[in-house]
Protein backbone atom coordinates (compact mmCIF):
# COMPACT_ATOMS: atom_id res chain seq x y z
CA UNK A 1 0.00 0.00 0.00
CA UNK A 2 2.91 2.29 0.73
CA UNK A 3 3.87 1.79 -2.67
CA UNK A 4 1.67 4.54 -3.71
CA UNK A 5 3.64 6.90 -1.30
CA UNK A 6 6.96 6.44 -3.48
CA UNK A 7 8.48 9.90 -3.61
CA UNK A 8 9.59 9.00 -7.44
CA UNK A 9 5.91 8.13 -8.38
CA UNK A 10 4.11 10.77 -6.61
CA UNK A 11 6.91 13.23 -8.43
CA UNK A 12 6.30 11.97 -11.71
CA UNK A 13 2.86 12.49 -11.17
CA UNK A 14 2.96 15.66 -9.40
CA UNK A 15 5.16 17.10 -12.26
CA UNK A 16 2.18 15.80 -14.97
CA UNK A 17 -0.50 17.46 -12.85
CA UNK A 18 0.58 20.29 -11.74
CA UNK A 19 -0.40 21.94 -14.97
CA UNK A 20 -3.72 20.53 -15.58
CA UNK A 21 -5.01 21.38 -11.78
CA UNK A 22 -3.71 25.18 -12.82
CA UNK A 23 -5.74 25.15 -15.72
CA UNK A 24 -9.05 23.70 -13.62
CA UNK A 25 -8.23 26.13 -10.85
CA UNK A 26 -8.07 29.46 -13.46
CA UNK A 27 -11.31 28.10 -14.95
CA UNK A 28 -12.89 27.09 -11.69
CA UNK A 29 -12.27 30.84 -10.16
CA UNK A 30 -13.40 32.59 -13.45
CA UNK A 31 -16.76 31.59 -13.26
CA UNK A 32 -16.60 31.17 -9.19
CA UNK A 33 -15.93 34.89 -9.08
CA UNK A 34 -18.70 35.93 -11.59
CA UNK A 35 -21.37 34.03 -9.79
CA UNK A 36 -20.49 35.18 -6.46
CA UNK A 37 -19.65 38.69 -7.42
CA UNK A 38 -22.58 39.39 -10.09
CA UNK A 39 -25.14 36.40 -10.90
CA UNK A 40 -25.80 35.42 -7.24
CA UNK A 41 -28.63 37.27 -5.11
CA UNK A 42 -28.22 39.47 -2.48
CA UNK A 43 -29.27 38.65 1.03
CA UNK A 44 -32.71 39.95 2.35
CA UNK A 45 -31.25 40.77 5.72
CA UNK A 46 -27.08 41.14 4.77
CA UNK A 47 -27.93 42.81 1.64
CA UNK A 48 -24.64 42.32 -0.63
CA UNK A 49 -22.14 41.86 2.36
CA UNK A 50 -23.24 38.42 2.13
CA UNK A 51 -21.08 37.99 -1.02
CA UNK A 52 -17.77 37.96 1.62
CA UNK A 53 -19.39 34.50 2.40
CA UNK A 54 -18.61 32.88 -0.95
CA UNK A 55 -14.45 33.60 -0.42
CA UNK A 56 -14.70 33.46 3.75
CA UNK A 57 -16.77 29.97 4.21
CA UNK A 58 -14.42 27.51 1.44
CA UNK A 59 -11.39 29.34 2.91
CA UNK A 60 -12.60 28.12 6.52
CA UNK A 61 -13.41 24.59 5.30
CA UNK A 62 -10.33 24.09 3.69
CA UNK A 63 -8.59 25.28 6.70
CA UNK A 64 -9.91 22.99 8.92
CA UNK A 65 -9.81 20.01 6.42
CA UNK A 66 -5.69 20.54 5.48
CA UNK A 67 -4.95 20.82 9.60
CA UNK A 68 -7.56 17.50 10.04
CA UNK A 69 -5.27 15.77 7.31
CA UNK A 70 -1.91 16.99 9.01
CA UNK A 71 -2.98 15.92 12.03
CA UNK A 72 -3.64 12.10 11.27
CA UNK A 73 -0.91 12.05 8.87
CA UNK A 74 1.36 13.13 11.91
CA UNK A 75 -0.35 10.38 14.16
CA UNK A 76 0.07 7.50 11.11
CA UNK A 77 4.09 9.03 11.43
CA UNK A 78 4.18 7.33 14.80
CA UNK A 79 2.44 4.31 13.95
CA UNK A 80 3.62 3.60 10.28
CA UNK A 81 7.17 5.01 10.91
CA UNK A 82 7.00 6.28 6.78
CA UNK A 83 8.71 9.76 6.78
CA UNK A 84 7.27 10.66 3.84
CA UNK A 85 3.56 11.30 5.78
CA UNK A 86 5.73 14.36 7.28
CA UNK A 87 6.98 15.38 3.57
CA UNK A 88 3.13 15.29 2.66
CA UNK A 89 2.34 17.14 5.65
CA UNK A 90 4.97 19.87 5.26
CA UNK A 91 3.64 20.68 1.74
CA UNK A 92 -0.04 21.00 2.80
CA UNK A 93 0.57 23.44 5.41
CA UNK A 94 1.67 26.63 3.55
CA UNK A 95 -2.25 26.60 1.70
CA UNK A 96 -3.18 25.91 5.32
CA UNK A 97 -1.88 28.45 6.95
CA UNK A 98 -3.10 30.84 3.49
CA UNK A 99 -6.77 29.39 4.06
CA UNK A 100 -6.60 30.16 7.58
CA UNK A 101 -5.39 33.68 7.61
CA UNK A 102 -7.95 34.40 4.47
CA UNK A 103 -10.87 32.85 7.04
CA UNK A 104 -9.92 35.30 9.73
CA UNK A 105 -9.48 38.63 7.71
CA UNK A 106 -12.15 38.10 5.19
CA UNK A 107 -14.42 37.08 8.42
CA UNK A 108 -13.03 40.68 10.28
CA UNK A 109 -14.14 42.26 7.12
CA UNK A 110 -17.65 40.81 7.47
CA UNK A 111 -18.40 41.35 10.93
CA UNK A 112 -17.85 45.25 10.56
CA UNK A 113 -21.24 45.51 8.42
CA UNK A 114 -23.15 42.35 10.00
CA UNK A 115 -21.91 42.98 13.82
CA UNK A 116 -20.88 46.56 14.07
CA UNK A 117 -16.92 45.36 14.66
CA UNK A 118 -14.11 44.67 13.46
CA UNK A 119 -13.37 41.15 15.62
CA UNK A 120 -14.70 39.88 18.84
CA UNK A 121 -13.05 37.04 21.05
CA UNK A 122 -16.21 34.91 20.55
CA UNK A 123 -15.78 31.09 20.96
CA UNK A 124 -15.10 30.83 16.76
CA UNK A 125 -13.26 33.10 16.28
CA UNK A 126 -10.68 32.60 18.76
CA UNK A 127 -10.50 28.93 18.24
CA UNK A 128 -9.45 29.99 14.46
CA UNK A 129 -6.99 32.21 15.83
CA UNK A 130 -6.35 29.51 17.83
CA UNK A 131 -5.84 27.31 14.49
CA UNK A 132 -3.41 30.04 13.20
CA UNK A 133 -1.31 29.73 16.14
CA UNK A 134 -0.85 25.66 15.66
CA UNK A 135 -0.08 26.12 12.08
CA UNK A 136 2.62 29.21 12.63
CA UNK A 137 3.82 26.55 14.82
CA UNK A 138 3.79 23.44 12.94
CA UNK A 139 5.86 25.43 10.02
CA UNK A 140 8.36 27.30 12.48
CA UNK A 141 8.69 23.46 13.95
CA UNK A 142 10.83 22.86 10.94
CA UNK A 143 13.27 25.99 10.74
CA UNK A 144 13.53 26.11 14.52
CA UNK A 145 15.11 22.83 14.85
CA UNK A 146 18.09 21.61 12.54
CA UNK A 147 18.14 17.85 13.60
CA UNK A 148 15.33 16.64 11.28
CA UNK A 149 14.36 13.51 13.59
CA UNK A 150 13.84 16.30 15.95
CA UNK A 151 11.77 18.55 13.67
CA UNK A 152 9.81 15.69 12.52
CA UNK A 153 8.73 14.50 15.87
CA UNK A 154 7.90 17.93 17.45
CA UNK A 155 6.01 19.21 14.57
CA UNK A 156 4.04 15.43 14.60
CA UNK A 157 3.33 16.21 18.57
CA UNK A 158 2.12 19.70 17.90
CA UNK A 159 0.08 19.14 14.86
CA UNK A 160 -1.86 15.95 17.01
CA UNK A 161 -2.00 18.23 19.88
CA UNK A 162 -3.63 21.19 17.57
CA UNK A 163 -6.47 18.37 16.04
CA UNK A 164 -7.55 18.72 19.64
CA UNK A 165 -8.82 22.59 18.34
CA UNK A 166 -10.98 21.01 15.08
CA UNK A 167 -14.01 19.77 17.37
CA UNK A 168 -13.93 22.74 19.16
CA UNK A 169 -14.36 25.21 16.05
CA UNK A 170 -16.51 22.73 14.78
CA UNK A 171 -19.02 22.87 17.43
CA UNK A 172 -18.45 26.48 19.13
CA UNK A 173 -20.86 27.65 17.70
CA UNK A 174 -23.86 24.73 19.12
CA UNK A 175 -22.09 24.68 22.77
CA UNK A 176 -21.60 28.19 23.54
CA UNK A 177 -23.89 31.80 22.71
CA UNK A 178 -21.18 33.43 20.27
CA UNK A 179 -21.89 36.04 17.59
CA UNK A 180 -21.51 33.84 14.82
CA UNK A 181 -24.65 32.01 13.33
CA UNK A 182 -24.61 27.73 13.53
CA UNK A 183 -24.03 25.96 10.36
CA UNK A 184 -26.43 26.37 7.17
CA UNK A 185 -24.61 23.61 5.77
CA UNK A 186 -24.73 19.80 6.57
CA UNK A 187 -23.77 16.84 5.08
CA UNK A 188 -26.79 14.54 7.02
CA UNK A 189 -29.55 17.36 6.73
CA UNK A 190 -31.15 19.40 4.04
CA UNK A 191 -29.07 22.48 3.51
CA UNK A 192 -30.44 26.33 5.24
CA UNK A 193 -29.04 27.86 2.16
CA UNK A 194 -30.91 28.39 -1.19
CA UNK A 195 -29.54 26.74 -4.43
CA UNK A 196 -28.40 29.98 -6.30
CA UNK A 197 -26.33 30.78 -3.20
CA UNK A 198 -24.84 26.82 -2.36
CA UNK A 199 -23.78 26.71 -6.06
CA UNK A 200 -21.52 29.69 -6.07
CA UNK A 201 -20.17 28.59 -2.75
CA UNK A 202 -19.51 25.35 -4.06
CA UNK A 203 -17.59 26.37 -7.06
CA UNK A 204 -15.83 28.47 -4.84
CA UNK A 205 -15.05 26.05 -2.61
CA UNK A 206 -13.94 23.72 -5.47
CA UNK A 207 -11.78 26.26 -6.80
CA UNK A 208 -9.99 27.18 -3.29
CA UNK A 209 -9.28 23.33 -2.88
CA UNK A 210 -7.74 23.05 -6.53
CA UNK A 211 -5.46 26.01 -5.40
CA UNK A 212 -4.50 23.96 -2.12
CA UNK A 213 -3.80 20.91 -3.85
CA UNK A 214 -1.67 22.76 -6.99
CA UNK A 215 0.43 24.41 -4.00
CA UNK A 216 0.39 21.53 -2.19
CA UNK A 217 2.13 19.47 -5.30
CA UNK A 218 4.51 22.48 -5.71
CA UNK A 219 5.48 22.33 -2.34
CA UNK A 220 6.25 18.36 -2.47
CA UNK A 221 8.19 18.54 -5.55
CA UNK A 222 10.63 21.61 -3.48
CA UNK A 223 10.78 19.90 -0.78
CA UNK A 224 11.76 16.63 -2.50
CA UNK A 225 14.62 18.45 -4.56
CA UNK A 226 15.92 19.55 -1.72
CA UNK A 227 16.55 16.48 -0.25
CA UNK A 228 18.12 14.97 -3.40
CA UNK A 229 20.23 18.09 -3.23
CA UNK A 230 21.52 17.26 0.13
CA UNK A 231 21.47 13.27 -0.84
CA UNK A 232 23.84 14.45 -3.77
CA UNK A 233 26.34 16.25 -1.85
CA UNK A 234 26.46 13.18 0.19
CA UNK A 235 27.49 11.06 -2.63
CA UNK B 1 -25.15 49.92 -13.97
CA UNK B 2 -20.90 49.57 -13.65
CA UNK B 3 -21.43 51.88 -10.29
CA UNK B 4 -23.80 49.98 -8.94
CA UNK B 5 -21.43 46.68 -9.17
CA UNK B 6 -18.79 48.73 -7.48
CA UNK B 7 -20.47 50.13 -4.99
CA UNK B 8 -22.84 47.38 -3.61
CA UNK B 9 -25.54 49.42 -1.71
CA UNK B 10 -22.74 50.79 0.15
CA UNK B 11 -20.97 47.29 1.13
CA UNK B 12 -19.08 47.16 -2.01
CA UNK B 13 -15.63 48.21 0.11
CA UNK B 14 -16.12 45.53 2.59
CA UNK B 15 -17.12 42.93 -0.51
CA UNK B 16 -14.36 43.82 -2.95
CA UNK B 17 -11.55 44.25 -0.08
CA UNK B 18 -12.47 40.64 1.36
CA UNK B 19 -11.97 39.43 -2.23
CA UNK B 20 -8.83 41.22 -3.30
CA UNK B 21 -7.19 39.99 0.11
CA UNK B 22 -7.90 36.38 -1.37
CA UNK B 23 -6.76 37.03 -4.41
CA UNK B 24 -3.52 38.31 -3.52
CA UNK B 25 -3.05 35.88 -0.85
CA UNK B 26 -3.63 33.65 -3.38
CA UNK B 27 -0.94 35.18 -6.13
CA UNK B 28 1.83 35.81 -3.04
CA UNK B 29 1.92 32.04 -2.48
CA UNK B 30 1.95 30.61 -5.64
CA UNK B 31 4.73 33.74 -6.46
CA UNK B 32 6.57 32.30 -3.29
CA UNK B 33 6.11 28.46 -3.98
CA UNK B 34 7.16 28.86 -7.43
CA UNK B 35 10.28 31.10 -6.80
CA UNK B 36 11.34 28.41 -4.15
CA UNK B 37 10.35 25.68 -6.58
CA UNK B 38 12.72 27.30 -9.20
CA UNK B 39 15.55 27.80 -7.03
CA UNK B 40 15.96 24.12 -5.98
CA UNK B 41 15.73 22.92 -9.29
CA UNK B 42 18.76 25.57 -10.14
CA UNK B 43 20.67 24.63 -7.15
CA UNK B 44 19.91 20.77 -7.59
CA UNK B 45 21.75 21.38 -11.85
CA UNK B 46 24.62 22.79 -9.91
CA UNK B 47 24.82 20.58 -7.94
CA UNK B 48 25.04 17.56 -10.49
CA UNK B 49 27.19 19.52 -12.65
CA UNK B 50 29.85 19.42 -9.65
CA UNK B 51 30.12 15.74 -9.50
CA UNK B 52 32.88 13.76 -10.30
CA UNK B 53 32.58 11.04 -13.42
CA UNK B 54 32.21 8.29 -10.86
CA UNK B 55 29.65 10.38 -9.15
CA UNK B 56 27.64 11.31 -11.41
CA UNK B 57 27.35 7.95 -13.35
CA UNK B 58 25.49 6.64 -9.89
CA UNK B 59 23.31 9.67 -9.58
CA UNK B 60 22.24 9.64 -13.12
CA UNK B 61 20.90 6.14 -12.71
CA UNK B 62 18.48 6.91 -10.12
CA UNK B 63 14.99 7.67 -11.55
CA UNK B 64 14.26 10.20 -9.58
CA UNK B 65 16.87 12.17 -10.37
CA UNK B 66 16.43 11.85 -14.00
CA UNK B 67 12.95 13.03 -13.24
CA UNK B 68 14.10 16.30 -11.63
CA UNK B 69 16.55 17.11 -14.03
CA UNK B 70 14.03 16.24 -16.86
CA UNK B 71 11.28 18.53 -15.31
CA UNK B 72 13.71 21.59 -14.77
CA UNK B 73 14.40 21.81 -18.22
CA UNK B 74 18.15 20.80 -17.23
CA UNK B 75 20.68 19.66 -20.45
CA UNK B 76 22.93 18.17 -18.20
Amino acid sequence: MFDYFNPYRIFKINSTLQKIIFLCFILTLSIGLVEALFLSPEDYLQKDSVRIMYVHVPAAWISLGIFSTIALLSFSVFVFKNKNFILISKSLAPSGILFTLIALVTGSIWGKPTWGTWWAWDARITSMLILFLFYTLYLLSFRIFEDQDRSNKISSIIAIFGAINIPIIKFSVDWWNTLHQPASISLTEKSAIHSSMLIPLLIMTAAFALFSVLIFLMKYNTELIKIKNKGLKRL
Amino acid sequence: MISDLILMNGYGIYVWSAFAFTLIGFFSLYFIISLQLKKEQKRFEKNFTTLSEEKYTVAINQEINKEILKHSGSKV
